[in-house]
């Protein structure tokens, strides 16, 4: 009995002394808090889950690592999250008790424009500087904020190569751009919308006609009117953006109703999962994402975009095309990390005038922001669905394909 | 301005698109019709206004969805929905409805509003948040070199909902129950009175419309795609259907339910998508403006 506790004493004194360095050195790596509102629930729920698996994935990687220095000390990311329920005055709500009640000093962008467009006059009104990767409305960047940054392309690039595609197409066909006839049917959100300007101003240029411009209510699941118009109309370019559902909608409907347009542009077709769902109506689509696995940039911590690819399927075995929503996400947390070490400080302002002077190499792509806080250095990349597999097929530096036109669905 | 007129000018060119429209939109409208019968039963036998009509045709959807990701063809989702959704909708009656059947209007839409938000969460943690479809793998129907499309899980679910809504009248004409059913609308107390187990026919009536709802979002899960939040949209038109009709009219929520279809179609082609829903709250503004309008007659002729 006595030898048992003896013996028991000895391992417990062995594991204290063995596992002592490792607890004292993870206890000196103190928590830094980073607030988000994320919607895990409302039609913006699925990417909002994309997200964050992206802010996670980062956060995980960065702490393993050592975490984030600053002089002697040592910090680990924590982030608190919130439930914005798909619903902007609430993502405002949520972001001032992150910042009033939690006294959260670094908050990360929900999901989507019109959620981040809520949340950035309750962030200004307290000087406390976001970071988003995820809402791309052009209308963010032109209020004079001072503390928000965003990194990825804005929305009016989403679409608009589609429309210099048609052209050049036109071109090498030996007809003029101006006969291409556009389709185009757009949710009314201001990311949607701004996608919409983009394409105008492109269509303006080579003085195309868009003989269709509809929008849909964000709880619209049913666009056989605006594809029996497009039947009717006979467009040479058919443009869709809807988040997740618009697409998913697009492309149930277009293959009961037999669509043939040459030209088809989608916005968010990975969240939307066409491939496994829709293989033979999405073929061909035209796909704008911020990111490709096979996109030639690399930086620190994640290496090369494939390797962040392989990683993040590991840990998520779920995707089987990695959305750009998480990739973006995870990019987000290596901005923080870079302006906090650079910054040298827990103080906002410093951090946001380190923000001001990122210049990062990453896996995701170049970050410099402007003074508006956007990112313009960051382009789309466009895809083509061929044959179950995303292609890059635009800009012509980075492709692996070439565009194929007119596209081959099979109903 | 110029594409509203460009549409109208397709629509006068090619009239072929106008039948188009208009197929499309009697299909749909059956799966409204359908739904909307089973809202105004409820409304009008246990003057229960139901939120959670367009979540239990999501649950329905889920059913069927769930159904043919495991390979079993996903026309089998309207029975099994149709049991499964009475067995709910009879749990839900025995457990909130039959609590709140007694009390004023505000309770009972209280009460069902929180059934429609717990079914919302519910299925948005069973099944994750994105949109899903049932693909029923049919064929499409070309008429007139392809101009017209016509699906055949359209036609199916157009001849289902005829079926269920001609089986669900004449039970209400033919059966013991059926007549129960239309005594305790009448009058309650009365039925009571004379011998009527009302609290079964209550059970009955909500656990019927709860089964309408479940074979109609199998319906809805094949035609367009089935979302945990997007029972309310449903709700919305389906009050729409009744209150256009007039509840304890019958026939008239039919008729409403086609003519919903149909205008949405050619709503959505004239004006655009945007204006697709929003054309039938003007309906049913016009609709209420002018009953209101002929009561007043009827009022000042009763004085």
């Amino acid at each position: 009995m006595l030898n048992a506790a003896r013996c028991a004493t000895t391992i417990v004194a062995t594991l204290i002394v063995a596992v002592a360095p490792y607890t004292s050195r993870a206890e000196a790596c103190e928590d830094l808090v980073l607030g988000a509102a994320l919607s895990t629930t409302g039609i913006y729920a699925s990417n909002g889950n994309n997200t964050k698996n992206g802010y996670e994935f980062a956060v995980k990687k960065i702490n393993d690592g050592g975490g984030v220095k600053i002089g002697d000390h040592c910090y680990h990311f924590k982030i608190i999250y919130y439930d914005d329920e798909s619903t902007p005055a609430r993502a405002a709500q949520l972001i001032e008790r992150l910042i009033d009640q939690d006294k959260v000093k670094f908050v990360l962008g929900p999901y989507s424009s019109p959620m981040t467009k809520a949340v950035l006059p309750v962030t200004e009104k307290y000087k406390t500087p976001v970071v988003q990767a995820e809402a791309a409305s052009r209308s963010l960047f032109t209020q004079g904020y001072k503390y928000h940054f965003g990194t990825i392309a804005t929305s009016e690039k989403y679409l608009a190569p589609v429309i210099d595609m048609a052209a050049e197409h036109a071109k090498t066909a030996g007809k003029d751009a101006s006969g291409v006839k556009v389709a185009m049917i757009y949710q009314d959100d201001p990311f949607s919308l701004d996608v919409r300007q983009g394409v105008l101003d492109e269509i303006k240029k080579y003085k195309m006609r868009a003989v269709i411009d509809d929008r849909m209510p964000k709880d619209l699941n049913d666009i056989t009117a605006f594809l029996t118009k497009v039947k009717a109309l006979k467009p040479d370019v058919l443009l869709i953006s809807g988040h997740e559902k618009g697409a998913v909608t697009a492309a149930r409907q277009m293959g009961e109703h037999k669509i043939d347009v040459p030209l088809v542009g989608v916005t968010h077709c990975e969240s939307a999962k066409l491939i496994a769902d829709f293989p033979q109506v999405a073929e061909g689509f035209v796909c704008p994402t911020q990111w490709a696995e096979s996109m030639k940039s690399a930086g620190p911590l994640f290496g090369s975009s494939s390797d962040y690819d392989k990683a993040i399927k590991a840990a998520y075995p779920e995707y089987k095309v990695v959305p750009y929503q998480t990739s973006s996400a995870s990019a987000a947390i290596l901005v923080w990390r870079d302006a906090l070490e650079r910054a040298q400080s827990l103080d906002p302002e410093k951090v946001r005038d380190a923000l001001t002077k990122t210049d990062l190499e990453t896996f995701w792509g170049h970050i410099k922001f402007a003074a508006d806080g956007s990112n313009p250095s960051k382009d789309m990349v466009m895809r083509q669905i061929q044959g179950d597999k995303y292609k890059v097929i635009w800009p012509t530096k980075l492709a692996a394909a070439t565009l194929i036109y007119p596209r081959d669905a099979h109903y | 301005m110029q594409q509203i007129a460009s549409n109208l000018s397709v629509l006068m060119q090619a009239p072929i698109f106008n039948l188009g429209l208009l197929i499309d939109g009697v299909l749909i409208g059956a799966i409204f019709a359908l739904a909307g019968y089973g809202l105004a039963l409820v409304w009008g036998v246990m003057n229960v206004k139901n939120l959670a009509q367009g979540d239990f045709i999501m649950i329905g959807g889920y059913l069927t969805w769930l159904l043919g990701k495991h390979g079993i063809h996903p026309l089998f989702g309207v029975p099994v929905a149709f049991v499964v959704l009475w067995g709910i909708g009879n749990l839900i009656y025995r457990t909130v409805i039959c609590k709140v059947i007694s009390r004023d209007l505000f309770t009972s839409l209280l009460a069902t509003f929180g059934i429609a938000i717990v079914i919302q969460q519910g299925l948005n943690l069973a099944f994750g948040p994105d949109t899903q479809t049932a693909d029923a793998q049919l064929p499409t129907w070309d008429l007139a070199n392809g101009l017209i499309t016509v699906t055949t899980t359209r036609l199916i679910g157009f001849g289902l909902a005829a079926v269920l809504a001609l089986a669900v009248i004449l039970f209400m004409k033919g059966s013991r129950m059926g007549q129960a059913i239309r005594a305790t609308a009448q009058d309650a107390r009365a039925a009571r009175v004379l011998g009527i187990d009302t609290e079964k026919v209550y059970a009955f009536t909500f656990s019927l419309n709860a089964a309408i709802c479940g074979a109609a979002g199998a319906l809805v899960a094949m035609v367009w795609n089935v979302q945990p939040f997007m029972g309310t949209t449903y709700s919305i038109r389906l009050f729409v259907v009744v209150t256009a009709a007039g509840f304890g009219n019958l026939p008239g929520v039919i008729a409403a339910g086609f003519g919903m279809g149909v205008f949405e179609q050619f709503g959505g082609f004239i004006f655009g998508a945007q204006f697709q829903q929003a054309l039938i709250v003007v309906m049913l503004l016009l609709v209420l403006a002018t009953r209101q309008l002929q009561q007043r007659r009827l009022r000042q002729a009763v004085q």
